[in-house]
């Protein structure tokens, strides 16, 4: 690790100012995915900009009817937040099933948006990637790519976004807001990471200096019918093989609006949109959630080590709208009884 | 480079000067001889390292000592009481022979402490059921701004009972290569369904 100093600023503005003005200065959060790059040769910050302490880690409820989460709020404390548990368990439940209770009492929930890529080879200094060395080649494609991407890869990269908590806000319509050097802006969750293309060193579209200061959830009443399912390869403390999320909302038999988001698929957390479209309107049945599936999974392409995701994917999806419309069914049941 | 700073192990004072790429866990094995918490991975996968920081366990191996100016921080070694008398999850895992070489105990014991913190202050795990489907789990006086709970974790909702599964996954981020799993769970059972904190 080289040498670098540690710079502790008392406001954002400040936070921001500072990496501006110093090359090869960096972002400190929790650090739990920083350090350990550091250690590994992955990245050489000259100067560590700790954001850790600002005053960004409140939770509040907006005049809309939604939330301001700070970006420096813990991942066990979003988790734990009776609003989000109550509101969008989806959320909760995408926190809860990422990494382990030290992990998240550590992590920020800016920097989880930030976590890079797990790839093996990323992580390797030894071989090629064009993530960590761009020009450098891949060698994932054919190479072990069973933990990789099928949705939306490109031939420098097949790399796939770790994160459980974004799946989560980008089915909740989530907005990231930043400080930078041009000010303050919002950007939707949706485009916030990018896809790798020919450029996958860049995993978001931030610019140097820009700091995350808070993540927005609208209003979403029906994401109080929610959920989130990882499937992974132990049953505690591993990265997702493939996950789901979803916010689903029912008049009689029909889907009236859905949210639904995959991890582990891609370069990022891949909003199903074209699903969403197909069930808009549509009986909640088994049939039409499957079709819906096959319609987002029609443009997988799968590798030598990974086209087992595609029917996970599928088969995940199917049962956690399954789930979502029993659950809406035992809903309905009750409140029957209760009238009577 | 240089920096100085302050950490308050174990209940003491510890001021010291040190480069900016010495993380907590060197820190306190190297240079102040506090050596419970152990070196496993030194990168986040084992839990060998697990220290309660400022109240709540942390990996001392992923965050940089000069991060931690002014923290105060409690390892295996600072849990007896002042006639040194074993900390009760300690006795515990004596007890239940919940431990076969120990090099992880140290950080299995700090961060059962903070799973039982973090019960009684009403955070859930992956194992507990929902809010909606928990039919009156959701005690009072939750909120933003609701008092802060034991050692740190802030209290959001009703206790969580510690049933096996949930002990299982609230210690998840703690390995033992020695497969002591059984007698740790035996170890943590009496806490978890007493509800026993400290």
């Amino acid at each position: 690790m080289i040498p670098f100093d540690y710079r502790r600023p008392g406001n954002p503005a400040e936070a921001v100012a500072t990496v501006i003005d110093h090359e090869g200065a960096a972002f400190l959060g929790g650090g739990t995915n920083l350090v350990d790059h550091m250690k590994l040769g992955i990245t050489e910050p000259r100067m560590l900009v700790d954001v850790s302490r600002l005053p960004l880690d409140r939770v509040t409820e907006t005049a809309g009817g939604g939330l301001r989460i700070g970006a420096t709020v813990r991942n066990s404390d979003l988790a734990a937040h009776p609003w989000v548990r109550r509101n969008c368990p989806v959320l909760s439940r995408a926190l809860l099933a990422g990494a382990s209770p030290q992990l998240r009492n550590t992590a920020t929930v800016g920097g989880n948006l930030l976590q890079r890529t797990r790839c093996p080879y990323f992580q390797d200094l030894t071989t090629a990637c064009n993530k960590r060395e761009p020009g450098s080649g891949c060698a994932a494609i054919g190479g072990y790519n069973r933990d990789h991407a099928v949705l939306g890869a490109s031939e420098h990269c097949i790399a796939t976004h770790p994160s459980d908590m974004a799946v989560a806000m980008l089915v909740l319509d989530a907005a990231v807001v930043t400080l930078g050097p041009g000010g303050e802006r919002t950007l939707p969750l949706a485009g916030f990471h990018r896809l790798p293309g020919d450029a996958p060193h860049r995993d978001t579209v931030l610019e140097h200096g820009e700091l995350i200061t808070a993540v927005e959830l609208p209003q979403l009443p029906f994401a109080r019918r929610s959920a989130y399912r990882k499937v992974r390869d132990r049953a505690s403390y591993a990265f997702a093989l493939v996950s789901v999320a979803a916010a689903l909302e029912l008049e009689g038999g029909t889907v009236r609006e859905i949210r639904l988001a995959f991890g582990g698929l891609a370069h990022k957390p891949w909003r199903a949109r074209l699903a969403e479209e197909a069930l808009r309107g549509a009986p909640a049945t088994e049939e039409s959630f499957r079709h819906a599936a096959d319609v987002e999974l029609a443009a997988a392409r799968p590798r030598d080590g990974n086209a087992f995701k595609v029917p996970m994917a599928r088969n995940t999806l199917v049962s956690v709208l399954r789930g979502l419309v029993n659950g809406a069914e035992r809903v309905r049941t009750d409140r029957t009884e209760e009238d009577r | 480079m240089d920096a100085r700073i302050t950490l308050h192990v174990d209940g003491d004072e510890r001021p010291l000067t040190l480069d900016t790429r010495v993380t907590l866990l060197d820190a306190l094995r190297d240079r102040l001889s506090v050596t419970a918490p152990k070196k496993g991975c030194d990168h986040g996968q084992c839990g060998a390292c697990t220290v309660l920081l400022d109240g709540r366990r942390t990996l001392s191996c992923l965050t940089f000592a000069v991060a931690q100016d002014g923290a105060e921080v409690v390892t295996a070694a600072g849990l007896a009481s002042y006639d040194g008398e074993p900390h009760p999850v300690q006795r515990a895992f004596l007890e239940n022979d919940a431990l076969q070489c120990g090099y992880c105990t140290p950080g299995q014991i700090c961060s059962a402490i903070g799973m039982l913190a973090e019960a009684a202050s009403g955070h859930p795990s992956h194992a507990t059921p929902e809010l909606a489907d928990a039919g009156g789990r959701d005690g009072p006086g939750g909120g933003p701004g609701a008092p802060g709970g034991p050692d740190g974790a802030r209290r959001t909702t009703a206790p969580v009972v510690l049933d096996d599964a949930e002990i299982r996954e609230r210690m998840s981020g703690n390995l033992c290569r020695c497969g002591a799993y059984v007698n740790i769970l035996a170890a943590l059972r009496d806490h978890g369904a007493t509800g026993v904190t400290a």
